[in-house]
């Protein structure tokens, strides 16, 4: 605040404080010329207003907020840029990038400052730090045995990851099961931090333009084929015969992307497991306009040490108990 | 003044309406004059955040809409510099980033989650279901279903004026931003615009 805004603030807020002092106190005497609980001379419907002073304890309550006011723009920013003799604030007001904020989290310390937020992270940090930390340094395969460090996990993922993969983890239509072996991108503890440090980002394209409308039908036959479903054969082979375009990512043998250990994210094909649907029509309107899934990246959000413990959780809940 | 011939000037506040609103308006600009005309022309609460950029035509169009369907009724924009609030939003808001929000969206009422960092949080796919039906993805959920989002479409015949107008607010609008942006939004969707706008909200802060 540039000092003629601070000297604007406290003289209004003291000329402020002053006035509605100076008005309870000219309040106090009775100027009104009629004496004290007599009546001020006027009734309706045989209601009379009399004269009565104001009621002590109103008035000490008032007189005690105007002690507490002195106090309180005496300990706490109020005035101005006075800073209060506390040094307190709640936050690092005024920070443009996240880098500024963490070097005045820095200043903050350095200099004494009380800054409420800082002091709760720091209490946070006292209790909880050493547990994460601990955690943090144990295997994801141990964590995924450690009721303690599962729990954790569960927090974290109920809060974080139901709301596409649901509670329960058994996804939905465009939302992977969690619960079962199909991976996208690996299920080892590796691949699994992994995908959600970083995110994931799939771009299955469309294919209308290149295979046509009975290309897409034909493709939409010898996909179904894969996974054991009766369809037209004569459509099937000629589905095949355009299968390579498809491979690229999903393998020649349908199998998708982990089993080739490509990074792509493309579901196998083979296994009858639907991640947006496997009725003709969702299978054909897959081929025909392609997918997009993205699983968002969660580093900057949960840090590394919450992720680790997540990792543990998401592992656990495929594996065989 | 009293039938008694009193000396009581109270009285005189008290018998005329107009002159005891001319004080109350006296007595209450106290508090404005004090808390937000400084803002006005403070550096912490005018300058933007290092990484803000002005909104998209699309992104501007879904902004209207999810002020047109009152998102704000049930959403804030706001992450209060509180420990539970930062860890489930992230950074706290600050001023910087509403400085080109007209009116700013921070809203007072949470019943459903903040949304000031919601951007990249979900995917697009997620805002998609979500939107057209709540529970299909959160099963708990009680928020209405917005599926006519998907049905209209926008025709952009007022983007380039809202741009314009956020520009003499002193969005810093290019007068290319305003030329094209009918052609940003043409034949776009309510679902699309809305969800471009989601997907950038607290983004700009890195």
């Amino acid at each position: 605040m540039t000092s003629f805004w601070s000297i604007w603030v406290i003289v209004l807020t003291l000329a402020c404080l002053a006035l509605i002092f100076g008005l309870l106190v000219w309040n106090l005497k009775n100027y009104t010329g009629v004496e004290e609980g007599a009546s001020c001379g006027h009734e309706f419907d045989g209601i009379e207003e009399l004269n009565n002073p104001l009621p002590k304890w109103w008035t000490y309550m008032f007189f005690a907020t105007f002690v507490w006011s002195v106090y309180y723009l005496a300990m706490y920013p109020g005035l101005g840029n006075f800073a209060g003799l506390l040094g307190w604030t709640s936050s690092n007001q005024g920070v443009t990038s996240i880098e500024e904020s963490k070097q005045a989290v820095l200043n903050a310390k350095e200099n004494g400052h009380w800054v409420q937020l800082d002091k709760e992270f720091e209490a946070a940090d006292e209790r909880f730090g050493p547990i994460f930390k601990a955690f943090a340094q144990q295997d994801v395969l141990a964590l995924a045995d450690n009721s303690e460090a599962l729990e954790i996990g569960q927090r974290l993922y109920a809060q974080n990851c139901a709301q596409c993969h649901g509670s329960d983890a058994r996804g939905g239509l465009g939302f992977p099961n969690l619960t079962d072996k199909d991976w996208l991108y690996g299920g080892s503890p590796d691949q699994i931090k992994e995908t959600l440090l970083n995110g994931r980002i799939a771009a299955m394209p469309g294919w209308e333009a290149a295979l046509g409308e009975q290309g897409v039908e034909e493709m939409t036959a010898y996909v179904l084929s894969l996974s054991g479903r009766k369809v037209n054969q004569k459509d099937a082979d000629a589905g095949k015969s355009k299968f390579a375009l498809c491979a690229a990512c999903h393998g020649m043998d349908g199998k998708g992307s982990v089993a080739h250990n490509l990074p792509f994210g493309a579901p196998d094909l083979t296994d009858n497991i639907w991640l947006y649907g496997g009725s003709q029509r969702a299978v054909e309107e897959s081929v025909r306009h392609g997918r997009a899934g993205v699983m968002p990246a969660w580093k900057d959000i949960l840090g590394e040490d919450k992720v680790h413990l997540l990792t543990a959780y998401v592992y656990s809940l495929s594996q065989d108990k | 003044m009293s039938n008694n011939g009193s000396t009581n000037k109270h009285e005189i506040v008290e018998k005329n309406v107009g002159l005891m609103a001319i004080l109350t308006v006296f007595a209450i600009s106290f508090g404005a004059l004090v808390e937000i005309t400084p803002l006005m022309f403070q550096k912490d609460t005018t300058q933007p955040v290092d990484g803000l950029r002005p909104l998209t035509a699309l992104e501007m169009e879904g902004r209207d809409i999810y002020v047109r369907e009152g998102c704000y009724n049930c959403h804030s924009q706001m992450i209060r510099p509180f420990r539970d609030e930062v860890e489930r939003y992230g950074h706290y808001s600050v001023a910087g980033e509403s400085v080109w929000d007209h009116p700013f969206q921070w809203g007072s009422k949470r019943t459903g989650p903040d949304l000031a960092r919601v951007g990249g949080r979900y995917s697009d796919d997620w805002h998609y279901a979500h939107l057209m039906d709540p529970r299909s993805v959160v099963p708990e959920s009680n928020m209405p279903g917005y599926p006519w989002l998907e049905e209209n479409v926008l025709d952009g015949k007022l983007t380039a004026k809202k741009l314009e107008i956020f520009k003499n607010f002193g969005v810093p609008y290019t007068d290319k931003d305003i030329h094209d942006a009918k052609a940003a939004v043409e034949g776009k969707t309510e679902m699309e615009a809305l969800i471009a706008y989601l997907q950038q909200l607290g983004t700009h802060l890195k």
